[in-house]
């Protein structure tokens, strides 16, 4: 009988290495086929590559912003600050959406039926409609057509005017409010914008959190003699919290990348900033890098915060 | 059933406080519904919507060619009515289903209410108006027809029945854009839903496919294709669209040479592909890791050869528990084609915008909105509907609780 | 591999630079970018779109404006049709890459001629001649007591982002020493809800732009221009300088139409003093301009009747300020500094020989 001679494509050590070998052929040549391109087209353009630009002066002003700012100081001061206004918001944003959508999804678990209806809709109507569309609703036909001066919306504590939103003691001095805290309502629409939307996802994070405690659970503790609030308090939440914590991240990295639709509602992020320094400048390349370089290391660090905070609330076990 | 009463009774007034509760929803409740009643009816002003119901569908599609998208929906609507029909009307599993259960009744009472009482309401002309009713007309004669005769059909037939779709779609393609001996309809002149639904279309189509093959290179053993599957995957998961939108435009003619690259509409509708697929992939490799590992070792030591295996056996699996995931990645993307009007292109809300901007219909914005958030709404709606539908019925163990596709967590900007 | 990649792209480059540089020697031009559009039978265009008197889509999908014209007209004098444009609405902050990336041929979008956007160290644009002189200016609604620049200390300025306008709010600010907000948004007509719902206590934007804009507001009496010019803004086509031919082709039917103006020649005219022309060889400026004599055409690249072309097309300059902003329009702009030189204005055709 002669020896079965394997052909080589049937050969099961060769094959991995010869599609590797293929796929990464393939790879080095687009890749080196765009660079190429690049680097001719920039050339031609007289873009190449360069940082030093960030140091001139960057010639516009900022609506807002955390960091002083003015036209005179250099085009990376303006993109920390359009970055420290992202980082504003998402934060707020964060807080806001968690607050909310816990409310929206103990809600739906409500022993009354209008409440938990309420709920339902709530999420079903918010995620099916387009966050930019949300956003633009917001801020043209809320947050703008607000009342200016003495005719200003006044709630106890806060009143809601056209050139902003003012927190602590609101007072109205010649026609113009003043108070310790004063929001824009660019960035109160954007906020609103952000916490409705991201919150009808979280909502729903919540509910599948709560629901995958047994329900034998709540039964026990009830004749253990808990009222309902503590047994959520004290017995289902910490457990629904391990299912909710590592299912959060994921949501709370899309509203920090959701927050880039700012440009919509006319607040300075970083997006905003790096479009206006693009245009100023035409380094495409370097802007583009710049932002996807951020957006990425906020990522990680919403990350990095959630990964401690997961193991803070996982079981231990000893 | 329970009296109307004692369940009211129960569900909203159970304790003090759950009343009070109630009452104070109730009131709220009524207080928004006859505030926005009010506005409807007496502030908002539908001219808006009724002067630019052309543009809002199809942007500037030339006038003398629209028949051709007239014909495309009534192909549509036939080919929707055909699958449905079938759907009702053939066995499934042995067993025969009811042609007209209920939830169909209910649903072509809405379609032929709603082809009735919009065109009228939006103020279409006669013509038009006319159309539409035909159209549903259509839908719903094919639907009955189909419904009536599928269990004649030899199945031979039957098999190549679901084929239609990828030819209505490439047809769709010719009539839309022209070729054939058609005229020329450039992507410039797209617009409105017509150019959302092309573009959603389009990048669920195919990114489909490339978020499985993804999803297999991240779980393969080969380090190469692990690695560049995570890195490509990681690395569109970390930005948002809008800054990779933004990358298609303004870095795409850099990256090819002069002239070669794409319309910026197909550029858009590559960006968003490329970027679907990576979440896709993320769903898809979910869906595998459902599948325990001793399926690919049975399925090989039956001597089926790996690629064999994974097609029919493994990815059958796999996809089955993705679904719900995936046609949740599909209705954000369907959302987030809206960002596209951020890069200039005259989609819905891109169309929006700039009619908005006509002098004569400033500060309408509240009516433009709402109409556009309705529209949206049901199309999402829709879709989850949708493959709640296929979910149950993919189901082998037929479970009654099957969860609904909802739009992916991760709804990206 | 590298090696070969670049020998593969090096060849053919050498030899184009070969050819073109045997071709220049009867005086013919290779131009990539001319090419490119004759090879189409289409030039693609970069306008603003939303711009009324500039760039303005019609009910029927049509566009108009002065910014259209300019394109048509070199349209009609590179392949003999002012239709065969296709027009790109570009936003502020994308028009310069579309433009560098060669997404558009010519971007004839209301572009301010500044140094930084010529310069080849800056974004590298070639810039036409100014079609249009403007300066910028401030709108605020003249309920609003905003009579001056100054009275708009620490308040929100409406204004659209990417664009010179942004950069000298900033510096007149800085130099009366006025601490304002800038609210900025990416369109035009994001800038300009926002400005009539009242957020912003004024709008910042070229003068003209103002003016057309407010004649599509409710009230347009209810705002005022106030007298505070901010800046020079020579509004100008631009091309890149990757292709000098191409930039010089686009300047010289520029200079056409405004020498077109000069010479007295009209859209109605143009026949007959082609004619004329052709009939009297003792008009040797009106020869030569016409391509009736002398192979100026050929020295751009363009066919040798290309001002006839263009001025068939769209009218001389004058025909076409008058249509689109001038007292033939909604506009109705004041000439200006836009007469011609001979007129006091700065409309200034260098000699065609």
């Amino acid at each position: 009988m002669p020896a079965v001679v394997t052909p080589w494509w049937r050969n099961r050590r060769l094959i991995p290495w010869l599609v590797q070998g293929g796929v990464g052929l393939a790879l080095l040549v687009l890749i080196a086929f765009l660079l190429g391109n690049l680097v001719r087209n920039l050339a031609a353009a007289g873009l190449l590559l360069s940082w030093g630009w960030l140091d001139n002066p960057a010639g516009f002003d900022l609506s807002e912003t955390l960091l002083p700012f003015d036209a005179g100081l250099p085009y990376w001061r303006a993109l920390l600050a359009g970055l420290v206004n992202t980082l504003r918001v998402v934060l707020a944003g964060l807080v806001g959406a968690t607050v909310l959508g816990t409310l929206v999804g103990v809600a739906s678990f409500s022993g009354n039926g209008l409440l938990r209806r309420l709920a339902r809709i709530y999420v079903e109507l918010i995620r099916n409609i387009p966050l930019l569309l949300q956003l633009l609703f917001w801020y043209f036909v809320v947050f703008l057509a607000l009342p200016g001066g003495a005719e200003a919306i006044q709630l106890p504590g806060v009143v809601l005017a056209k050139s902003g939103l003012y927190l602590g003691r609101p007072e109205l001095v010649n026609g113009v409010w003043q108070a310790p805290l004063r929001l824009t309502v660019e960035f109160s629409a954007l906020l609103t914008g952000l916490v409705v939307y991201t919150a009808a996802f979280i909502a729903e994070v919540v509910r599948g959190g709560v629901a995958s405690v047994p329900s034998g659970q709540w039964e026990a503790s009830r004749s253990l003699g808990f009222t309902p609030a503590m047994t959520l308090r004290r017995i289902v939440l910490p457990q629904a919290l391990r299912v909710i914590v590592p299912a959060l991240n994921s949501q709370y990295i899309s509203l920090a990348k959701n927050s880039s639709l700012a440009v919509a509602c006319g607040f300075t992020d970083l997006y905003s900033v790096a479009e206006t320094t693009l245009n100023q400048t035409g380094r495409a390349v370097e802007v583009i890098l710049i932002l996807l370089g951020s957006y990425l290391l906020l990522d990680l660090l919403i990350s990095a915060l959630m990964n401690g905070l997961n193991g803070l609330v996982q079981l231990k076990e000893r | 059933m329970e009296p109307l009463i004692r369940r009211l009774r129960r569900e909203l007034f159970a304790t003090p406080l759950d009343g009070l509760v109630s009452i104070a929803l109730i009131a709220l409740l009524l207080a928004a519904a006859t505030a926005f009643v009010r506005w409807a009816l007496l502030q908002a002003e539908w001219a808006v919507i009724q002067a630019n119901s052309t543009l809002f569908a199809v942007g500037r599609y030339p006038q003398e060619q629209q028949w051709r998208l007239w014909l495309l929906t009534a192909l549509l609507a036939a080919a929707t009515g055909l699958s449905w029909g079938l759907l009702r009307g053939l066995p499934h599993r042995g067993r025969l289903g009811r042609p007209w259960p209920p939830n169909d009744r209910l649903a072509a009472l809405v379609l032929a209410g709603l082809a009735l009482a919009v065109p009228p309401a939006l103020g279409l002309q006669p013509a038009i108006q006319q159309r539409w009713w035909l159209i549903t007309a259509l839908l719903l004669g094919v639907r009955w027809a189909a419904g009536r005769w599928a269990p004649a059909l030899p199945p031979a037939l039957r098999r190549w029945i679901p084929l239609l779709w990828p030819v209505l779609y490439l047809l769709g393609m010719v009539l839309i854009s022209g070729g054939l001996g058609l005229i020329q309809v450039p992507p410039s002149e797209w617009g409105g839903l017509l150019l959302t639904l092309m573009q959603a279309s389009f990048a669920i189509l195919l990114c489909f496919p490339l978020g499985i093959l993804l999803a297999l290179g991240r779980r393969s053993e080969l380090p190469l294709l692990r690695w560049g599957s995570v890195v490509y995957i990681e690395f569109i998961r970390g930005a948002p669209l809008i800054t990779l939108l933004f990358l298609g435009q303004n870095l795409l003619g850099f990256l090819l040479p002069g002239g070669m690259a794409p319309d910026r509409v197909w550029r858009a509708a590559w960006v968003l592909t490329l970027f679907a697929a990576a979440y896709v992939a993320e769903a898809v490799r979910a869906g595998l890791a459902a599948v325990p590992a001793g399926q690919l070792e049975a399925a090989r030591s039956l001597g089926l050869p790996f690629p064999q295996a994974l097609i029919h056996v493994v990815l059958p699996q796999a996809l089955r528990v993705a679904l719900p995931a995936t046609v949740g990645q599909f209705i954000s993307l369907l959302q987030d084609t809206t960002l596209l009007s951020l890069i200039g292109l005259l989609e819905l809300l891109g169309t929006a915008r700039a009619v908005m901007a006509n002098p004569a219909f400033l500060g309408r914005n509240a009516e433009v909105y709402l109409v556009l958030a309705v529209l949206f709404w049901c199309c999402c709606a829709a879709l989850g509907l949708g493959s709640r539908a296929l979910e149950t019925r993919l189901n082998p163990y037929t479970s009654t609780n099957a969860t609904t596709a909802t739009p992916a967590a991760p709804a990206q900007a | 591999m590298a090696l070969l990649r670049r020998l593969a792209f090096a060849v053919p480059l050498l030899a184009s630079m070969a050819l073109a540089g045997c071709a220049s020697n009867d005086g013919a031009v290779q131009s990539q970018k001319l090419g490119a559009i004759k090879a189409r039978d289409k030039l693609i265009c970069g306008v603003e779109g939303k711009l009324p008197g500039f760039s303005f889509v019609n009910p029927d999908g049509s566009y108009t404006g002065l910014d259209v014209d300019v394109c048509k007209a070199v349209a009609a004098a590179v392949l003999g049709d002012p239709a065969k444009v296709e027009y790109r609405d570009l936003n502020s902050s994308e028009r310069f890459a579309a433009l560098a990336s060669g997404e558009v041929d010519l971007l004839s979008r209301n572009t301010t001629f500044t140094l930084s956007r010529d310069a080849a160290g800056g974004n590298g644009l070639s810039f036409a001649p100014p079609v249009f002189y403007d300066g910028q200016g401030v709108m605020a609604p003249t309920a609003s007591g905003v009579k001056r620049l100054a009275d708009l200390a620490g308040k929100p300025i409406c204004v659209e982002t990417g664009t010179t306008t942004e950069l000298n709010l900033a510096d007149r600010m800085r130099e009366i020493k006025a601490a304002y907000t800038p609210l900025k948004f990416q369109t035009s007509d994001q800038t300009y809800a926002a400005y009539l719902q009242g957020r912003c206590a004024a709008v910042t934007s070229d003068r003209s732009q103002l003016a057309a804009k407010r004649t599509s507001f409710p009230d347009p009496a209810a705002h005022a221009l106030l007298p505070d010019v901010l800046s020079k803004e020579p509004l100008a086509p631009a091309t890149t300088n990757a292709d000098p031919a191409w930039a010089d082709a686009v300047r010289w039917v520029v200079f056409a139409l405004m020498q077109a103006e000069e010479s007295g020649i009209s859209q109605a005219s143009v026949d007959a003093r082609v004619a004329q022309a052709k009939a009297d060889t003792n008009q040797a400026d009106l020869r030569r301009f016409l391509g009736v004599e002398g192979d100026f055409g050929k020295h751009l690249g363009l066919p040798p009747d290309f001002v006839v072309r263009a001025v068939k097309a769209v009218g001389n300059y004058g025909e076409i300020f008058e249509r689109n902003v001038g007292a033939g329009s909604q506009l109705k702009l004041e000439r200006g500094l836009n007469r011609q030189w001979k007129d006091g204005g700065l409309i200034y055709s260098p000699p065609f020989r």
